[in-house]
């Protein structure tokens, strides 16, 4: 089989995994548990290897390891309950620790192919073509099967949940009144978080995953307000930036997941400058050319009061704007056919004293 | 004894051991203000992000000269965190997802970056993926001296605004009011984060630097309301970690230092958190526990003095009145006469005058409560 094209549909399967979940936790403010969830599953991947002893972990021990991330959650919890710790705090403490253990385990005994170092840091998504088996007479990926029932699960949960998860995630106290058992919701989330973070293991490494949990769904956050809108635009942009990850990683020789999450940060940082709905640079100009509207607006209205044309000095004295202002209020005042001028002098344009007359009356 | 003896005459052990020294502290210091600010966690971001910028140095100059390596991870731990106060100004994205966010695309740039470097054929490259989960056995006089040198200035700084950064760490409202100037106090603050992350990237590495900002600051925390009393410990405690874990990951080959650190100062933090005095968690529980049975004798000591003064107090009695068993109303009966409040009476029990008192103690109590809940 092709091995770009195994590749490129696991990290599809990853990217949409992820995003799916990942929505969910950027809404609810849950983003960097996220960060301790993929951090924190490391042990349990590694006892997951030591128990299957084969070199290859079986699938039921690493369901296995994904209970270390709801070890995570819950300790989490209990320790910012408790009080003694501040939530924030909470997670910084518990992830650290626990991916300690894990890193200190791999690096004393498990010095091999499947795991190591590297393989916690980066994933071997470039080995996934090698690591296949056979269904149904067909040889498919590993990767593939893992993947696509992860991914087929969270879409699963996101469709038959999609009430409930939306009601409880923008608004809580309803949901509880309501009897929609928030903390079930939580759980189950949480378990897919997990589950995501296990199965994505193999491909982008331990850390990485936060890449594809968090970056895109960030990315649609400020593109929309609307719930599926923000859905569908996660997993696009996850996509995208897997296919244009995958193409510059290998162009530069690079690791793939790593060029995959810088992707997805580029993708981050266009859509904060250019996004339509709130971009920085998008916002100054809509203010700049609002501010030039009323410049002008002010400049026609002002000339209507005259019976005779204006120089450009007097308007400059009586509004105390700089030249600059003047002029580019006059080109968009020109612009939209309210001004006319001759040499030096301003004059409203019919247009111009019909859109003065206009607003007089409309506030009258 | 002897390998601890040996601190002080092995020459690569002093310097492994001076230079965790150094990073506990700075890190607890630093750390201990990040925590009161609810900004542990932009000690993370920072952490991670520096990982590009040890590789762009690296790219740029073609040079493994430690200061350099970490002059660039500095320089982009303090980006990532200016880019994220200018995303987290001009848009409406929550705080957590905008750190997630900074630390994924930074640390996945630098993954990128560090495997470019590697699969190119730059025979100088070995050693960079050090600064992962950092590998203190290397350290030489030289970085000692670097740390020195960067730790220094860190602390400097706090010992000269350390009354700013008290009134911003626990009032910035009204630190504000009074003039000083928050936005820039509190970007000096993450510059010295930055500067004690640098400290860090030798020895513990970006993947775990967090936990050493953290984890000895939540330590002190649990020994002392004082902020002067809890950046003392907090620098101890992260020192105590730092100079264990990196002898024990340099005694043998193949163990990184940073995980080793990390779990000595998480053993620290559990011990703190389950046993200091007062904030303890155990004598949390030994508290509630006591409270609890407290409670439940005064209550049965109130049925007791009811039940008394219609009939006498008997075992079956108690046990019809409660619906419980006669063995359950016995044993009751056994613990009130254990606590001095019962005697053996002619039929039964009777209240001794210990038990008479704690009655009248108990129902002023109870009429103090409800009259000042009424009067509420």
């Amino acid at each position: 089989m092709n091995a770009d094209l195994v590749i490129i549909l696991t990290a599809i399967l990853v990217s949409t995994a992820s995003a799916l979940v990942g929505t969910f936790l950027v809404l609810r403010r849950m983003a960097l548990l996220s960060d301790a969830i993929s951090h924190a599953v490391l042990p349990g991947i590694v006892l997951a290897y030591w128990l299957s002893s084969g070199g290859r972990a079986t699938p039921t021990a690493l369901l296995g390891a994904a209970a270390a991330g709801l070890v995570t959650v819950t300790l989490v919890e209990w320790l910012s309950r408790s009080g003694k710790v501040k939530n924030d705090a909470a997670i910084g403490v518990v992830f650290p620790a626990l991916f300690s253990l894990g890193v200190l385990l791999v690096s004393l005994y498990f010095r091999q192919v499947h795991l190591d170092l590297d393989a916690v840091l980066y994933g071997e998504i470039a080995y996934a073509p090698f690591n296949t088996l056979t269904l149904w007479g067909q040889e498919i990926p590993e990767s593939w099967l893992m993947m696509g029932s992860l991914t087929l699960l969270n879409l699963l949960f996101v469709l038959l949940f999609y009430k409930e998860l939306k009601l409880s995630t923008f608004d809580p106290g309803l949901a509880a009144a309501l009897g929609f058992a928030p903390g079930a919701l939580h759980y189950g989330l949480m378990t897919l978080v997990s589950l995501t973070s296990v199965g994505a293991f193999q491909s982008v490494g331990a850390i990485l995953i936060v890449a594809f949990l968090i970056i895109p769904p960030a990315t649609a956050y400020l593109l929309t307000q609307r719930l599926p809108v923000m859905i569908a635009l996660a997993v696009g942009v996850g996509v995208v930036s897997s296919l244009v990850g995958y193409a510059l990683a290998i162009w530069l020789d690079a690791s793939i997941a790593g060029m995959m999450a810088t992707v997805a940060g580029a993708c981050f940082a266009l859509t904060f400058l250019f996004s339509p709905l709130e971009g920085l640079l998008t916002t100054q100009l809509r203010r700049r050319s609002e501010r030039l509207e009323v410049a002008a607006r002010l400049l026609v209205a002002h000339l209507a009061h005259h019976d005779r044309a204006v120089s450009e000095e007097e308007v400059l004295q009586e509004f105390g704007w700089s030249p600059r202002l003047l002029k580019q209020a006059k080109e968009k005042a020109q612009q939209a056919g309210w001004l006319e001028v001759f040499q030096q002098n301003l004059r409203p344009s019919p247009a111009g004293l019909a859109m003065v007359a206009g607003r007089t009356t409309q506030q009258g | 004894m002897s390998e601890v003896l040996s601190i002080f005459t092995d020459y690569t052990l002093r310097n492994v051991a001076l230079g965790s020294a150094i990073l506990g502290v700075v890190g607890g210091v630093l750390g201990t203000f990040a925590v009161l600010r609810r900004q542990s966690l932009m000690g993370d971001v920072l952490a991670h992000a520096a990982l590009p910028g040890i590789c762009l140095a690296f790219i740029l100059t073609g040079s493994k000269t430690p200061l350099i390596l970490l002059l660039g991870g500095g320089l982009a731990g303090w980006l990532a965190a200016w880019l994220l106060l200018v995303v987290l100004r001009h848009s409406r994205l929550p705080e957590d997802s905008a750190l997630g966010v900074m630390l994924s695309s930074f640390f996945g740039f630098g993954v990128a970056l560090l495997t470019f470097i590697q699969h190119g054929n730059n025979a100088n490259q070995a050693g960079l993926d050090r600064f992962i989960f950092g590998q203190a056995a290397i350290i030489v006089a030289s970085d000692v001296l670097n740390f020195v040198v960067l730790g220094g200035i860190a602390l400097l700084c706090v010992g000269l605004f350390y009354k700013e950064f008290k009134l911003l760490s626990f009032d910035p409202a009204y630190a504000h009011s009074l003039g000083l100037p928050v936005q820039g106090l509190s970007t000096l603050l993450t510059s010295l984060t930055v500067l004690a992350v640098m400290v860090g990237l030798q020895t513990v590495g970006v993947v775990l630097m967090a936990a050493m900002l953290i984890a000895p600051a939540a330590a002190a925390r649990q020994w002392t309301d004082r902020l002067s009393s809890m950046i003392g410990l907090s620098a101890l405690f992260g020192a105590l970690a730092g100079v264990s874990g990196a002898l024990i990951s340099a005694s043998r080959e193949n163990l990184p230092t940073g995980p080793l650190v990390v779990l000595t100062m998480s053993a620290i933090l559990l011990f703190s958190l389950l046993l200091a005095p007062q904030r303890g968690l155990v004598w949390d529980w030994v508290r509630t526990r006591q409270n609890r049975r407290r409670v439940r004798l005064e209550r049965l000591l109130l049925e007791a003095q009811m039940l008394h003064q219609h009939q006498p107090l008997t075992p079956q009695a108690l046990a019809l009145h409660r619906h419980e068993s006669q063995a359950a109303a016995q044993q009751h009966l056994e613990e009130l006469r254990s606590r001095g409040w019962l005697e053996p009476g002619q039929q039964g029990f009777r209240l001794t005058p210990a038990g008479q008192q704690k009655v009248q103690e108990l129902e002023q109590t109870m009429r103090a409560s409800s009259k000042s809940a009424e009067d509420r």
